[in-house]
């Protein structure tokens, strides 16, 4: 079974460095088109660093050195002349915490609209209303939109921030382990929501829980010390590891 | 502990209470419209009107504190967001080290070069001064509040998650856009009240604007002008002139004043911090 997916993202041969210690050494992964990829392994292997460094936050940190190439549509956007924040809106974030922005739950959302350049407010209240639908949020905040949006639970403040990321159009979604900080319950609803998204989008997903990983995931990367140590489909991967570091670590002997 | 917290809490009481009973002589005896609004300040004849020596505490303050805001918050953004971590590194103890030194320094440095700066600031508008004057006082002042408010906004900035502005940035804001309407806007609170506490301190703040603005009693009308400060009036004449009558009681007005004027301030930032809170 070698179907050939078309790969949304491609990144090769890179090598991230901050104060010259090395964080991310030779990485070369095919992130495909409308699946869910599960970046998997243990504290501190370069996860996030990895995720970062698709929308360039990378760019945030003193003293950082990249190398190799990260294509996205034909361009590879470490080394690109056009518009980093355009690149930024093709990709969602989703964090480990919600943070919602300071303003109400209708400014979350009209927020990166409007700096894209949407002004006509019913153009606004429309996409507001389809981002608050499209996650399931509308019925519970549609009697105080204009209310701030800390106000909220957890579990709505994150899946409002999915609605935001939703809203400026992205093609792909990063998650830093989403729903680390929520309960069962709201986990259990972002992840059946990226299980729909996956439809339209193509989801970059970190987490540390294997079962949600085994849950959802249609490919997986498993990385160790800032390496990658094996990736493949979801079904291979866990059925049939190669690696000896990614047996160990799916009898959850580290953690 | 808890005798110690009932004692911090009602001390500002305590101290309205004292300084009250101790003016409530002159208090009795004059108008209060004309004890705050008149500007005949003669005590041997009776006549306490304390509006130059507000006037002129409010003319210092306000223009120290209009020049500190886009200093401050200018350096502290760029400190925070645009310099490298090492920037911190070497101006924290700079800061610190300037937000510590005694208000005498300032006032004999102001002595030294404010005043002969403002004298020539003066002739660039054709007006001739001494060089003691509002003007110089507010450089004085504002010297002493930048690196107690600029503590107060690096500390408020760098409070911030991260994160915040990483969400606002991966929604395709600039850094820019970023800090005006997100990091701004969550720290409005806080810089708020770094604000209104460097305006209580300035307005407070005794010797080192003695030494330079003048001590002229009389209403200032432009930051040439010398002024006579409600501190200073307190401190170059408490414990003197006890021949005239009630002069004593009216040093206490003055005091009295002093507090309620700073405890309006703080007012007015914590009503102007509660309506904002509630969006951070
Ligand atoms: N801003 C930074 N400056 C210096 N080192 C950093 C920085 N951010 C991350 N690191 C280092 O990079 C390595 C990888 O960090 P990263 O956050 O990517 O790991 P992770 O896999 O996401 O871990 P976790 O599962 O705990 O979130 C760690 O050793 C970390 O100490
Ligand atoms: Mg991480």
């Amino acid at each position: 079974m070698t179907t050939i997916i078309t790969p949304k993202i491609k990144i090769s041969e890179l090598n991230l460095s901050i104060d010259k210690q090395e964080i991310l050494k030779n990485i070369n992964v095919e992130i495909p088109e409308n699946k869910i990829t599960v970046l998997l392994g243990p504290s501190g292997c370069g996860k996030t660093t990895l995720l970062k460094t698709l929308n360039r936050l990378t760019d945030l940190y003193d003293n950082v050195k990249i190398s190799g190439s990260v294509i996205l549509d034909n361009e590879d956007i470490l080394h690109t002349k056009s518009d980093i924040t355009k690149i930024r809106q093709k990709m969602g974030l989703l964090s480990q915490r919600p943070y919602p922005l300071p303003m109400s739950i209708y400014g979350n959302i009209s927020y990166g609209l409007k700096i894209k350049g949407v002004k006509k407010k019913k153009i606004l209240d429309e996409r507001v209303e389809h981002y608050l639908k499209e996650v399931n949020l509308w019925e519970e905040v549609r009697e105080r939109l204009h209310h701030p949006a800390s106000a909220l639970s957890i579990g709505q403040q994150q899946r409002l921030c999915l609605a935001r990321g939703l809203a400026v159009g992205p093609e792909i979604i990063l998650a830093d382990e989403p729903t680390s900080a929520l309960d069962p319950l709201s986990s259990q609803a972002i992840e059946e929501m990226f299980l729909i998204l996956k439809k339209n989008y193509t989801l970059v997903l970190v987490t540390h829980i294997l079962r949600q990983a085994k849950r959802i995931a249609d490919y997986v990367v498993f990385m160790y010390l800032g390496e990658v140590v094996e990736q493949g489909p979801a079904e291979e991967f866990f059925s049939s590891p190669k690696m000896e570091r990614t047996k160990a670590y799916l009898k959850g002997a580290f953690n | 502990m808890l005798a110690s917290l009932i004692l911090i809490i009602i001390l500002p009481f305590f101290l309205a209470a004292g300084l009250y009973l101790k003016s409530i002589l002159i208090i009795n005896e004059n108008h209060l419209q004309d004890l705050l609004f008149s500007d005949i300040w003669k005590p041997a004849e009776n006549k306490f009107g304390f509006a130059p020596f507000i006037i002129s505490s409010l003319w210092v303050s306000l223009s120290a504190i209009i020049l500190a805001v886009p200093v401050c918050l200018l350096s502290s953004i760029y400190i925070t967001q645009y310099a490298k971590s090492s920037v911190l590194k070497l101006m924290q103890p700079v800061i610190d080290i300037l937000a510590g030194i005694p208000s005498v320094i300032f006032g004999v440095w102001g002595v030294l070069m404010i005043v002969p700066f403002s004298v020539k600031a003066a002739g660039w508008f054709n007006i001739h001064t001494t060089g003691y004057n509002i003007f110089s006082g507010a450089l004085v002042l504002l010297v002493m509040i930048i690196p107690f408010i600029l503590n107060i906004l690096i500390e408020i900035f760098r409070m911030i998650p991260e994160e915040l502005s990483e969400a606002s940035l991966s929604l395709g804001a600039t850094k820019w856009e970023t800090i005006k309407y997100i990091l701004l806007r969550k720290a409005f609170p806080g810089i708020v009240s770094a604000f209104g506490l460097g305006l209580s301190r300035a307005f407070g703040e005794t010797i080192a604007v003695l030494m330079v603005v003048g001590n002229v009693i009389q209403i200032p009308h432009n930051i040439f002008d010398p002024g006579y400060p409600l501190p200073a009036l307190i401190a170059n004449n408490y414990g003197e002139m006890l021949s005239i009558p009630k002069y004593d009681s009216a040093l206490m007005l003055a005091a009295l004043i002093l507090l309620a004027v700073i405890l309006i301030f703080n007012f007015a930032s914590r009503l102007l911090i509660m309506r904002f809170e509630k969006y951070s």
